[in-house]
């Protein structure tokens, strides 16, 4: 068994700043975790803290049942894989990825199964010669893997491993990640800042910001259910609407925008809306929940003209920006559909797929 | 329109006064060759004047006749000085000591600079400075202290008395270039090892030295480099022909009064530049990136 726990981690440097302000986390046996924010959130803290790298200030992070806190890292049964790949460039391949074992004092030929074992899963064999120089990066990141797997640890451990990738091989690396988990089901903790890379991966993703976590859950939870307004406004490509509102009786709850518009609340969403009259809240609608107008609505969409800013044709679909008493606002539309800078659009806007956050508290209702 | 034409208009001429790249790179380098020859020549003419004077007979170089050329080569010098008892003592007390002070001096500035370059302890940093600090107080300064030290260790006129005193010259400034190499490998590459499994003491025989075995052979070669060619301290400290090294050795033996025996103080002085000579001319690159490894790595 191979969960990783984290409790009430906190790591503080010299000078009081707090990287990480006491942090909880379980991670299952077998599970694929993603830590996901921006720069400076304290995920890649996390990791080393996991590792071993970092000390912890406070708290305890326990790795299958033990409480590693003063575990040195090579007796914790880990495996890391890093961002610029940590290959010792004067050893061949299979010498990189036998290092550990050796190290470990494995007999050489249960050395060649596994490394012959590995290398066959990421089809590296006909590498296991070459000098790392000689490699392209995303072999690599391969061997990088390869390396980590060999040693047939508790826990994976990956910090940032495609950031160093271009566009093209970084989506194909992805999908080997993926591959080799299903292959191998070792209990992985993966770093990015890339938040497709956190949905495409994640069994669970764990959203950080300034040292605390902001949520965790499935990527389609966090994406369609956001706990915050940063989760809200991270999660998603291009980014969630958000627009100032306040909540009003007008012949029934309405949202009045800064505009003066007032928009319906959907029935469904009355109950739960009703208490936050009163509050400074903010209106949040995805892209995609913001599209081209159509004659089969169903209740719950309203529509909006938009004075047209700037369109991106992105092929399958159409991005339309567009400000809304000062604030852009971006809308995902069918690209059959004409828009032109300057002119005027119609928009229906699914209010049933709408979020309302509590500035106070930063808390989507 | 108009004053959109005026702009072009004025710019053109500005334009055309303004140097190529190709002629200013031209000119960057014509400046660079004038000085560089200019330099080698000023360093190449003592060698080549020894080398010349070390190829002729005593006759020839008291006749002063063409300094810069012999009228019949003469090996007469270089037989008489291989041959010589006591130069072959020099050499081989040269030899002797310079493989033991490059030994402990690689051993102690390797040990050294991984604790300072990787190993984060109280007042590393200070350390680090203090070992550059070191290396900048002349020997001329130190040999009187020196001399006080060796004597109450009764180790004046003793050849090993250079095995203690030559690390104090070639320490501070290998520990300082493996520092830097040592510094501008990714700090990945440990915790990559350290995860693997590995001790301090195997990542730095497995990693850190296969690694850094460039600014290691620089180390080395400087560290040779100081200890063949010292002057001061031989000198300074050994009085007898048998404890004596090359350098005071050549000096002290082959000049006899105002008797300067030019002839084979030259040939004694080629041979002794021998040896770094064919070290420099194998390991020159390796010298020169491990001296600039610290200023151009990440």
């Amino acid at each position: 068994m191979s969960q990783v726990s984290i409790r009430k981690v906190v790591k503080s440097y010299e000078g009081g700043v707090q990287a990480v302000k006491g942090i909880d986390l379980e991670i299952a046996d077998e599970e694929f975790v993603v830590l996901v924010g921006p720069s400076g959130c304290g995920k890649s803290t996390t990791l080393r803290m996991i590792a071993g790298l970092e000390e912890i200030t406070a708290g305890e992070i326990w790795i299958g049942g033990d409480v590693v806190n003063d575990v040195p890292p090579r007796d914790r049964d880990i495996a890391m894989v890093f961002q610029n790949y940590a290959l010792y460039p004067h050893m061949s391949v299979f010498e990189n990825m036998a290092f550990g074992l050796k190290l470990r004092k494995f007999p050489k030929d249960e050395i060649k199964r596994r490394v012959d074992e590995a290398a066959r899963i990421l089809d590296i064999a006909m590498l296991l010669d070459r000098k790392p120089k000689a490699l392209s990066g995303g072999q690599r990141q391969r061997v990088a893997m390869g390396r980590a797997i060999v040693r047939n640890p508790k826990v994976f451990l990956f910090d940032e491993p495609l950031s160093n990738l271009d566009a093209k091989l970084r989506v194909q690396m992805r999908t080997e990640i993926k591959k080799v988990h299903q292959t191998v089901r070792t209990t992985t903790v993966y770093v990015t800042h890339d938040q497709v890379e956190a949905m495409t991966l994640a069994d669970r993703v764990v959203v950080m910001n300034h040292g605390v976590i902001e949520q965790v859950g499935p990527p389609q939870e966090l994406y369609h259910n956001p706990a915050t307004r940063f989760v809200a406004g991270f999660i998603g490509s291009p980014a969630m609407n958000f627009l100032p509102a306040e909540l009003v009786d007008d012949g029934g709850l309405k949202i009045r925008l800064a505009t003066g518009e007032k928009l319906p609340i959907p029935p469904a969403r009355l109950d739960r809306y009703g208490k936050a009259k009163g509050r400074r809240l903010t209106f949040g609608l995805r892209p995609e929940h913001l599209t081209e107008t159509r004659s089969d609505e169903k209740p719950g969409v309203v529509r909006i003209q938009a004075n047209v800013d700037v369109v991106e044709p992105m092929g399958m679909e159409t991005m339309v920006h567009f400000f809304t008493d000062g604030v852009p606002v971006c809308a995902r539309i069918d690209p059959a559909v004409q828009a032109r800078p300057g002119e005027t659009l119609a928009l229906a806007a699914d209010l049933n797929q709408m979020h309302l956050i509590d500035d106070e508290t930063g808390r989507v209702i | 329109m108009s004053s959109a034409t005026l702009a072009a208009g004025a710019a053109a001429p500005r334009r055309g006064r303004r140097p190529s790249i190709a002629r200013e790179r031209r000119w960057a380098l014509w400046t660079s060759y004038i000085a560089l020859a200019i330099f080698a020549v000023g360093f190449l003419i003592p060698p080549y004047f020894e080398l010349v004077t070390s190829l002729k007979t005593s006759q020839e170089i008291g006749a002063g006749t063409d300094p810069w050329f012999t009228q019949h080569l003469f090996f007469g010098n270089y037989t008489s000085i291989i041959h010589n008892p006591q130069f072959q003592i020099f050499f081989l007390n040269s030899v002797k000591l310079t493989i033991v002070v490059v030994c402990v001096t690689m051993v102690i500035s390797v040990l050294a600079a991984y604790a300072l370059a990787r190993m984060r302890f109280f007042g590393s940093q200070m350390f680090a400075t203090g070992v550059f600090l070191t290396y900048l107080v002349p020997e001329s300064l130190l040999f009187i202290p020196l001399f006080k030290e060796l004597a109450n260790l009764h180790l004046i006129n003793n050849t090993w008395a250079l095995a203690f005193v030559w690390p104090t010259l070639s320490v501070p400034f290998c520990t300082w270039i493996l520092i830097g190499y040592f510094g501008s490998i990714p700090k990945e590459l440990d915790e990559a090892a350290m995860i693997d499994g590995a001790s301090h003491l195997q990542m730095l025989w497995k990693i850190f030295i296969p690694v850094a075995m460039p600014g290691i052979i620089a180390a080395t070669i400087f560290a040779f480099t100081v200890c063949w060619g010292d002057f001061l301290y031989p000198l300074a400290f050994l009085f007898t022909s048998k404890q004596m090294v090359l350098t005071a050795g050549i000096v002290s033996t082959l000049i006899h009064g105002d008797v300067l025996d030019w002839g084979h103080i030259m040939a004694a002085n080629i041979l002794a530049s021998a040896p770094p000579i064919l070290i420099y001319a194998f390991l020159m690159d390796y010298y020169i990136a491990g001296l600039t490894a610290g200023a151009t790595k990440g």
